[in-house]
């Protein structure tokens, strides 16, 4: 066998090892209750915000503390912690994919991911509403 | 059919028309070239030509008129189109008019569509007995991507998206009560009065960046169909002899698809708000890959070209750069990315033919190669371990192999739809991709380093030590001092991954050392054939620049001030797993903030009336030294029916490190003052309480010619300090208050009154209102030797023009 084909062999193994050991480190899309029973397990929660319940930012007190209640299509909610500055358009989004752990009571959040419905598309409905509210 | 009042129909109507022009001139093309390709007969073959550049000439025409149309509707604010009213709006500087193209896909289509009539034509001028075979792959593209752009129905399957279909042919007006006509029923005729303005191009587009990066770009992928057409002509003809032209148009895609991507990477830097220039995104991915495997395919040619070997995989690397580039407009312009991404492409409804447009070129391309596999020339006897062709083509597939696991890992999202799984990308997504790529990075570099000084085909022994010891040393030297004195502190991922990127460091600044010193090591000085070690020398600066910017990038705005009530949390904070990124700052108007090196101060704030952002100044100055600068991140307010603005960063830039700023939120006091004084009676040492803390008056200060003052002291209860002076000035007849503000407890104090002069009373008005000061939140951070990378870039593309400019001369001189 030929010196290149060893290490071509070599290294088709490598990039095999490396994307099997990616699979180790991938995550879960989960819902509120099948998070809750992953406890401390890293998942992606997909969930919207509860308009019911109070949002609580200040930015005077704590510019790194968010907290506010995820409902997801299930109708299970759950309190959410962020410790970062509030993502602006949060209350507009239609969908949150939140990023982290649940903790006791609470979903201990890493990161937030917004689905504006009208980020870079423009959605029909949304767009109706706006032109009905401008010819007003 | 009705008539609406105050239609343009008639541009709508000359773009379609040049629309479907196109797709029939393509066509007509497509099979003109390849009829000339099967054709033997000179006479017939040059009548087919005729025809097939005829057509060509006539596409091209189309498109120009396509472009010159969309224009005129965007310029125009022709609102009665979906296309200006999604993507445009009156406000909008001239600047960015171009930038509406790109928003949609319909636009980026024309554009690809553009660069490849600019290819074609280059090609038909040089490409000579290759032209029939080259432009018929090149036509074929330039169908498929016309059938993009018609937005007509065969058999009920709508086919493409026409850019220039009405709004109310697009169900924007149905359901609105507003535009119906309730005599009539339908849509009322003089519903244009009420579609005033269009909804904007979106916010993180308006960005100079935007305007050049995307054209930038598409000529790249555009670019990359070159090599593809020649590997596609050689299998059909079963000809192996384009390998030569080959190597500058492999040269020129690199320079042009690699100053894309990194504009893309300089577009997120300055105008996104994720804190960096390179973040992982699939879309990002997906344009690097074909990159990746374009330049390993680039060197197997070199490799053939030199010696004779590499044959088969050049082709399959070349066939593969435009496989991976349809790929990718696939990935981004489907929607699948849609959780993935934050800048991917929506949806059209398209997905069948976007996968058809891979399909149609996978399918025969990978189809061909194997059907001729056997009769492509390859030479039997291994390559010699001393040759530089042996070492070239481990770098060749290092490079394409670390492109397919980065493509794979964003092929997730597909993996999902095909197998309808929910995973998810990893807690640290970019963390999985720099542990492997690092290694990649490692490899590269050292190849990078070694590789020219070895010769094709044979290297005596001698001759390589003899030249290799001085770079090596001077590079161990280098990268030592970077190790140790550069405080390469990045421990967050284990010392495993730390020792890998002293490692990478070591091997990055060997291909610039190495490379560098070969320039007269082996060339002896001659410059203008040193293309290749510019080109390797750039890439190594390219390395060097990510590996330090990115493994010592520090946050400076670590939230220290305390103004935050919930001490408490913090030793709960710095164990949650969610890390402490306490990244932002509070900056209250007006009053100077502890930042680490820095006492930093929001000044003011404008609004720019011309491009619709406010501008904060914020003030940086050092406590130590003479540094005092200005930074002015804007935000700028989000359209399309989204609440919020989107931030713009700002940068100082030093020659050794970028200090980037930007807003994560402002708050503004435009709410007038109700609140009234609260008057309270106090002597020396008593103290008050107010919300949030309490005051101490310490002792009353009288100074000449008449005024008294009174020495306070406002502490919150976080514990913090602040001096307050509140006074009064007798001038004549008349007592005026000086008050004080204490801004960050948003806080007025007013002496009043002497009440009781012999027992030391005093009346002190107290006011606490939200309506003191504005203030924002802001993220700063420092990011070394960043201008490494982007001179590296600039290095990198020079060494790929000298390249492409040195063979173009050797091949004119052949011809004379």
């Amino acid at each position: 066998m030929k010196k290149t084909h060893i290490i071509l062999l070599v290294l088709i193994a490598a990039a095999i090892v490396v994307l099997i050991s990616y699979t180790g480190d991938l995550t879960t899309y989960e819902t509120i209750a099948s998070a809750k029973q992953k406890e401390g397990k890293f998942v992606n929660l997909i969930a919207k915000l509860d308009k019911q319940q109070p949002l609580e930012y200040d930015a005077v007190k704590n510019p790194n503390y968010l907290s506010f209640t995820a409902v997801d299509t299930l109708g299970n909610s759950i309190k959410v912690v962020y410790h970062n500055n509030k993502p602006t358009d949060m209350e507009k989004s239609d969908r949150l994919v939140l990023k982290g752990r649940v903790q006791g009571d609470h979903f201990e959040c890493k990161d937030i991911l917004l689905k504006c419905p009208s980020k870079y598309k423009d959605d029909p409905k949304a767009t109706q509403n706006r032109l009905q509210a401008e010819s007003k | 059919m009705n008539n609406y009042i105050g239609e343009h129909l008639f541009p709508g109507q000359t773009g379609h028309f040049f629309a479907v022009l196109s797709l029939v001139a393509s066509l007509v093309a497509t099979i003109a070239y390849f009829k000339a390709n099967r054709t033997a007969g000179i006479t017939e073959k040059q009548s087919w030509i005729r025809l097939a550049r005829l057509s060509f000439l006539i596409e091209t025409v189309s498109v120009l008129a396509l472009f010159v149309t969309l224009y005129y509707i965007i310029s125009h604010h022709l609102f009665e189109y979906k296309y200006a009213y999604t993507h445009s709006d009156k406000s909008l500087q001239t600047e960015y008019l171009l930038s509406c193209f790109w928003e949609g896909q319909e636009g980026s289509f024309m554009l690809w569509s553009f660069w490849h009539c600019v290819l074609g034509w280059i090609l038909i001028w040089r490409s000579k007995d290759w032209e029939a075979g080259v432009m018929t792959v090149i036509s074929f593209a330039q169908f498929a991507i016309a059938s993009m752009l018609i937005g007509i129905y065969f058999f009920g399957t709508k086919v493409g998206s026409n850019p220039f279909s009405l709004l109310r042919n697009e169900g924007f007006l149905d359901n609105a009560p507003i535009f119906q006509d309730v005599v009539n029923g339908g849509i009322r005729a003089d519903y244009l009065q009420f579609i005033k303005d269009g909804t904007g191009l979106n916010t993180l587009l308006q960005n100079y960046w935007m305007v050049i990066h995307p054209p930038v770009l598409f000529l790249g992928f555009a670019s990359t169909i070159v090599p593809f057409a020649y590997a596609m002509a050689g299998l059909m003809n079963r000809r192996h002899d384009w390998v030569k032209p080959t190597i500058a148009w492999a040269c020129f895609s690199g320079a042009v698809l690699g100053t894309g991507i990194m504009m893309g990477a300089a577009w997120a830097y300055e105008s996104l708000s994720f804190g960096g220039y390179w973040a992982w995104d699939p879309v990002e991915n997906a344009s690097l890959v074909p990159w990746l495997v374009l330049i390993a395919g680039l060197h197997t040619n070199l490799v053939y070209n030199h010696s004779g070997y590499s044959l088969r995989p050049t082709y399959f690397f070349y066939l593969f750069s435009f496989l991976l580039v349809l790929y990718s407009t696939f990935l981004t312009r489907s929607g699948i990315l849609g959780d993935t991404s934050v800048h991917a492409f929506t949806d059209l409804g398209m997905n069948t033919q976007l996968l058809l447009f891979v399909l149609v070129f996978l399918l025969p391309a990978i189809g061909l190669f194997i059907a001729r596999y056997k009769s492509i020339p390859a030479i039997a006897k291994e390559e010699n371990t001393y040759s530089r062709e042996f070492w070239m083509f481990i770098g060749s597939l290092v490079l394409f192999l670390s492109g397919i696991v980065i493509i794979a890992k964003t092929s997730v999202p597909v993996f999902n739809k095909i197998f309808s799984t929910n995973i998810a990308p990893p807690e640290d997504p970019e963390f999985a991709y720099n542990q492997i790529q690092v290694f990649v990075a490692i490899v590269i570099g050292l190849l990078t380093a070694v590789a020219q000084y070895f010769k094709y085909k044979d290297t005596p022994k001698a001759f390589f030590g003899k030249k290799i010891w001085l770079p090596t040393a001077i590079a161990l030297v280098i990268s030592i001092a970077i190790s140790t004195f550069g405080v390469i502190g990045y421990d967050k991922k284990g010392p495993g991954f730390l020792v890998a990127i002293h490692l990478a460091i070591f091997a990055a600044v060997y291909a610039v050392v190495a490379n560098t010193s070969y320039i007269w090591l082996g060339m002896k000085g001659r410059l203008k054939a040193a293309g290749a070690s510019v080109a390797h020398i750039g890439f190594g600066m390219v390395l060097v620049g990510i590996l330090i910017s990115s493994s010592k990038k520090t946050v400076l705005s670590w939230n220290t001030t305390g103004v935050t009530p919930l001490r408490a949390d913090e030793s709960h904070a710095k164990n949650n797993p969610a890390g402490n990124p306490a990244e932002n700052l509070t900056l209250f108007k007006g009053v100077a903030t502890d930042m680490g090196k820095y006492m930093v101060t929001y000044a003011l704030d404008t609004i720019n009336e011309r491009d619709r952002k406010r501008y904060f100044e914020i003030d940086f100055k050092a406590k130590k030294g003479e540094e005092h600068f200005k930074l002015y991140p804007d935000v700028i307010k989000n359209n399309k029916g989204m609440e919020g603005f989107a931030a713009n960063p700002a940068s100082k830039h030093y020659w050794y490190k970028d200090i980037f700023v930007y807003i994560t939120s402002f708050q503004e006091n435009n709410k007038a003052d109700t609140t009234s004084f609260h008057n309270q009676q106090l002597k020396v040492g008593d103290t008050l309480f107010y919300s949030n803390g309490l005051v101490i008056l310490n002792k009353v200060v009288k100074e000449e010619p008449a005024s008294i003052f009174l020495d306070m002291t406002v502490i919150s209860k976080d514990g913090r300090r602040y001096p307050a002076r509140p006074g009064i000035a007798i001038e004549g007849q008349e007592m005026r208050a000086i008050t004080d503000t204490v801004r960050s407890q948003s806080m007025v104090l007013k002496f009043n009154r002497v009440v009781d002069p012999a027992a030391g009373k005093l009346e002190i008005g107290v006011k606490e209102s939200g309506a003191i000061t504005d203030l924002l939140t802001l993220k700063v951070y420092e990011f070394p030797m960043i201008n490494i990378l982007w001179l590296g870039v600039l290095v990198m593309v020079t060494g790929f023009v000298m390249s492409i400019v040195q063979r173009q001369q050797k091949s004119l001189f052949r011809v004379k």
